[in-house]
């Protein structure tokens, strides 16, 4: 009996492969892949890359020159389907590379892109890893050192705080790696950091050790290079204690704000470093079209994704890149072009993006503070 | 001495979390003696349905928790009916396979019909906080509420397993199917009884947990679930004062493991913690020694 | 033909299955060359053959050994990070030929996975059942939490190493394990005649430990422990004898698995994948090695399939109803009797014509 079900669950398994193969674009569309996390505990971030790079693409489109055409996967933020992600990709016949949304997946793809020259353009994988030694590897935003970096001058220079407290994820590379940037700058500028404090999981987590860690060492500020989702409960469980503590944080807390169901007013005058100023007039279009089409509010990962497919798009333009291309013939075509000096894309996550041949975005940070519930630069 | 105090408050509440969710699991193990890996995923569909109670439909925080209850109750019965039921009689690993799969598949309806936005479940709790010793402890209203609604669900299920006819019919079906049976007990009915109390318990503990916790997400419950099993094994799994007692110490373990040891090491500083108890008493701390019979 | 009806059932058991899995190798690497085979599936090739191992050593553990273990996936990352640790060492250290590292990878990762088995072996199989499942789950879940403060490095003057801090103090060479990033920067030197030679290797192994001595004194053990130990059997000597086999199979596939990527991160052998792995095993069937094989092929490239890629964002709900709707189709009596009665009804009417 066992034998005979198997035998039907290879069947099955054959014809499902065999089911969907070929499609593909229209004629004359430069076919663009996508990877990020659609499903699993990150998915918001990867549904957010992925719904602000489509209206970037809606737009372009409807511009009638160069025409995009995205196809978006799910790689459960782990290296494993990112790889098989990227390979479904490659046989539907990808262009170029939009992706991926988290780092840990980030590396093990780019891996993969490298040996086969596509170009590769990822809206928030900031690891240094992903573009170490890979010259067809681009990110559009800070990497973590650098904003651990700007994040302990700023704080030093503008004599926001004396004593630091930090908590971060010890088990996610993106937190990791701006906390160690922040600690090699604070060392070096003479910021005191008196109390670490890591936690392993992003949600339903118990912070009260940290925060009365932070508390019992005179902490005036915690820096929390973090995602939004444990950020707003630091926040909850610190007022709840009756602390008051100052807050600082990197581009994952850009979202705070968007969160449904919080109290912003906890958020007051917390300190936000965030490629993306939502005050702009092209912001406030594209957060109008954001809600329009997924009924939840952008965050900044959704505007690294739409800014990503215009920087594309500018590329694709100057270097002449054509539907008719292969991805290398693509990839030899832009790796020139982002690297040139005199290439710079404005966006809404920074003006006069430009890129070094290491792949890393220079832009000014922004470092806005949360003012009646909107960001106001510093 | 008054920050060992708050450590401990922390720790009591997260642990007292814990143990209802715990008691839910012990519950369904006691009885139906199989591993619920889909009780943590019920949890989170509790919590999703007081958010929306609350926040779309406007109604009070008691009305949420009601509902939420009784969503949850049916979609054990649900689950149960349809996932379980029809594998009584195979090995328990295939149920705990196909509870892996009620858990997947609890997962991804939650993201397809809530997003995967994360939301801020506003507190049920209406109680202020406690300050104590001139504000230097709080006990904030959430954490009462939630010891209280510990010990109260653990006497209830006392009593009810003790005292009442159907409690009698589960514990039997716990020790013998066939034998319950042939006494005339309706052991798939008491089956699908178990699973709805579970069940219900996991609402509370959802409405509770997020209470305490705020962050709402499709996958909120794995962690928490995985924990409340360790709790409730610890404890002596099938006991339910041991769920009680397991829980509320694997929640202060963790909160002075991070606060005292090392916050990097917290999980393997809980987890060396029950290996080593189990090691001494291998069948938890109060679950009863079944000597093997030849 | 003749000879192998006179061989022993087991032996001929063996023979087949070692048969069945080279017939199944040759004819990828004919489709292969042939340009048969998508991309997407070529990049499966070595994880599934990973999977296999995985499947087939605790196929070991849970179903010959009757032990419930969910923390499989811990002796995989031992074996992933000793494994790619191993093979950078060596490649820094001048060895160029990647089978050489690949096979020294593959040993280490074993035998230090081996050794974690014994470690944890030894201890935990003093306890039982869900007990004994739960402290593999929490040897699972410490793992990976100690590997998420692991730095390790190798330069000239050889191993760096610290915990908790990334500072290696090296000058210039590579860094191989970074805490929470988990490996980086590996030279990918993982193939799938490797996998597949690693299967062979595993169902030899498996095989032949069921069909000795050792083997019946297991199962004798997992059927009635008090009746075997009454025989003069010491029964905790061969579980640990299954569980530290096991253990050493999920090392080597983890060192296999952890070279075919550049990077993997130590979230990555959560219970999640320990899970998926029992799932296999379970869904082959307990005891049943082919069974292992062809779910754990099976259930790797289902959500891998264009068909599955294109539901989307319903790609994970319709797995786990496949899943279950699998699960109760393989288990539930009503349904295999259904199954059962359609297909002799068929067979009766076979031989109706027949005669």
């Amino acid at each position: 009996m066992k034998k005979k079900f198997l035998a039907l669950l290879l069947a099955l398994a054959m014809t499902l492969a065999l089911a969907a193969c070929g499609g593909g674009g229209a004629a004359g569309t430069i076919k663009i892949g996508g990877i990020g996390p659609l499903t699993g505990s990150t998915a918001q971030y990867g549904i957010a890359t992925d719904e602000g790079a489509k209206i970037a693409i809606e737009e372009i489109n409807a511009l009638g020159g160069l025409q995009f055409e995205l196809n978006g996967q799910d790689d459960e933020a782990d290296g494993e389907k990112g790889v098989n992600a990227y390979n479904n990709l490659m046989d539907w016949g990808m262009q170029i590379l939009y992706g991926c949304t988290t780092s840990g997946s980030c590396a093990a793809v780019a891996a993969e892109s490298f040996g086969d020259r596509v170009f590769q353009l990822t809206p928030s994988a900031s690891s240094t890893t992903v573009t170490e030694g890979h010259d067809n590897v681009f990110q559009l935003c800070f990497t973590d050192p650098n904003q651990g970096r700007t994040a302990a001058d700023f704080i030093k220079n503008n004599g926001l705080a004396q004593k630091v407290a930090v908590i971060y994820n010890n088990s996610d590379d993106y937190s990791t790696g701006i906390y160690q940037g922040f600690k090699a700058q604070a060392e070096t500028v003479g910021l005191e950091i008196v109390s670490t404090t890591t936690f392993p999981e992003d949600t339903t987590t118990d912070f009260s050790a940290q925060i009365t860690d932070a508390y019992n060492n005179g902490a005036e500020m915690i820096f929390l290079p973090i995602y939004y989702t444990p950020a707003s409960n630091i926040l909850i469980q610190a007022s709840q204690k009756g602390y008051d503590f100052t807050y600082f944080g990197c581009d994952g807390l850009d979202g705070i704000l968007t969160l449904e169901g919080f109290d912003t007013s906890l958020a007051e005058g917390v300190y936000v470093l965030t490629p993306f100023d939502t005050a702009s007039d092209a912001a406030l279009r594209f957060i109008e079209k954001y809600k329009a089409a997924t009924g939840s509010e952008p965050n900044q990962f959704a505007a690294d994704g739409y800014d990503c497919m215009y920087a594309l798009y500018a590329a694709c333009q100057k270097a002449g890149v054509t539907a008719d291309m292969t991805a290398d013939q693509v990839c030899e075509a832009l790796i020139p072009v982002f690297t040139d000096p005199g290439f710079s894309v404005d966006g809404l996550t920074g003006s006069g993006m430009q890129w070094g041949t290491n792949g890393e975005v220079s832009k000014d940070p922004l470092i806005v503070q949360i003012t009646n519930g909107v960001y106001v630069s510093q | 001495m008054m920050t060992f105090l708050t450590y401990l408050v922390s720790g009591v509440s997260l642990g007292s979390v814990y143990a209802i969710i715990a008691l839910g699991y012990t519950m369904v193990y006691g009885i139906a003696k199989m591993l619920n890996f889909a009780h943590g995923d019920v949890i989170m569909v509790g919590a999703y349905i007081s958010f929306c109670t609350t926040s779309y439909l406007h109604l009070p925080a008691w009305l949420s928790v009601v509902f939420a209850v009784a969503v949850c109750t049916a979609l054990g019965v649900v689950i149960e009916g349809l996932a379980y039921k029809p594998l009584r009689q195979a090995g328990s690993l295939a149920v705990l396979i196909t509870a892996i799969g009620v858990s997947y598949f609890l997962q991804n309806a939650a993201q397809l019909i809530w997003t995967s936005n994360t939301k801020v479940f506003t507190s049920v709790v209406g109680l202020p906080s406690v300050r104590l010793f001139g504000g230097r402890l709080t006990i904030t209203g959430e954490t009462i509420v939630t010891v209280l609604a510990c010990l109260l669900i653990m006497a209830g299920l006392t009593f009810f397993t003790g005292g009442t006819k159907l409690g009698k019919a589960m514990r039997a079906c716990s020790e013998d199917k066939a034998a319950a049976q042939l006494m005339g007990i309706n052991v798939n009915a008491t089956i699908s009884m178990t699973f709805a109390i579970g069940s219900a318990l996991a609402a509370v503990a959802g409405v509770l947990l997020c209470s305490s916790y705020n962050t709402l997400i499709p996958t909120a419950g794995a962690m928490p679930g995985i924990k409340a099993f360790t709790a409730a094994v610890f404890g002596g799994i099938g006991s339910i004062p041991g769920a009680l007692l397991g829980g509320l110490l694997l929640g202060i373990i963790e909160i002075f493991a991070s606060a005292y040891l090392s916050s990097e090491l917290s999980l393997a500083i809980v987890f060396g913690v029950l290996i080593v108890v189990l090691l001494v008493k291998p069948s938890g701390l109060l679950g009863r020694y079944v000597p093997e019979k030849v | 033909m003749n000879r192998l009806r006179t061989m022993k059932p087991a032996a001929r058991q063996n023979l087949i299955s070692y048969t069945l899995v080279t017939a199944a190798y040759l004819v990828i690497r004919l489709l292969q060359g042939q340009g048969m085979l998508s991309r997407s599936i070529q990049g499966q090739l070595v994880p599934i053959c990973c999977y296999i191992v995985m499947a087939l050593s605790l196929n070991l553990v849970v179903g010959i050994s009757g032990e419930l273990s969910l923390g499989h996936a811990g002796f995989m990352s031992v074996g992933a990070f000793s494994g790619v640790a191993a093979a950078v060492s060596l490649e820094s250290g001048g060895v160029g030929s990647p089978a050489v590292r690949l096979v020294a990878a593959m040993a280490v990762g074993a035998v230090l996975a081996a050794a974690a088995g014994f470690i944890v072996g030894v201890p935990a199989l003093r306890l039982q059942g869900d007990y004994l499942a739960i402290v593999t789950l929490a040897f699972g879940q410490i793992i990976v939490n100690i590997l998420q403060c692991v730095y390790l490095g190798v330069d000239a003057g050889g191993l760096h190493f610290n915990f908790l801090d990334a500072e290696l103090h090296m000058e210039g060479g590579v860094s191989i394990i970074s805490g929470p990033k988990g490996t980086v920067s590996v030279t990918k030197i993982a193939s799938f005649t490797a996998g597949f030679l690693l299967i062979l290797v595993a169902l030899a192994v498996v095989q032949n430990l069921v069909n000795s001595r050792a083997g019946r004194a297991i199962m004798a053990t997992r059927d009635n422990r008090i009746a075997t130990a009454s025989v003069g059997i010491n029964s905790t000597k061969y579980r640990l004898m299954a569980f530290v086999v096991a253990a050493a199979l999920a090392g080597a596939a983890g060192a296999l698995y952890g070279l075919n990527y550049s990077s993997v991160a130590p979230s990555k052998f959560d219970y999640n994948t320990s899970i998926l792995v029992l799932v296999f095993v379970v869904l082959g069937g307990l005891g049943n090695m082919w069974g292992s094989i062809v779910a754990a092929a099976f259930l790797t490239a289902l959500p891998e399939t264009p068909a599955m890629r294109g539901l989307a964002d319903y790609r994970m709900l319709v797995y786990a109803v496949v899943l279950i709707l699998v699960m109760l189709g393989t288990n539930n009596p009503s349904v295999q009797s259904f199954l059962n009665g359609k297909l002799r009804r068929k067979k009766r009417r076979k031989e109706g014509a027949v005669k």
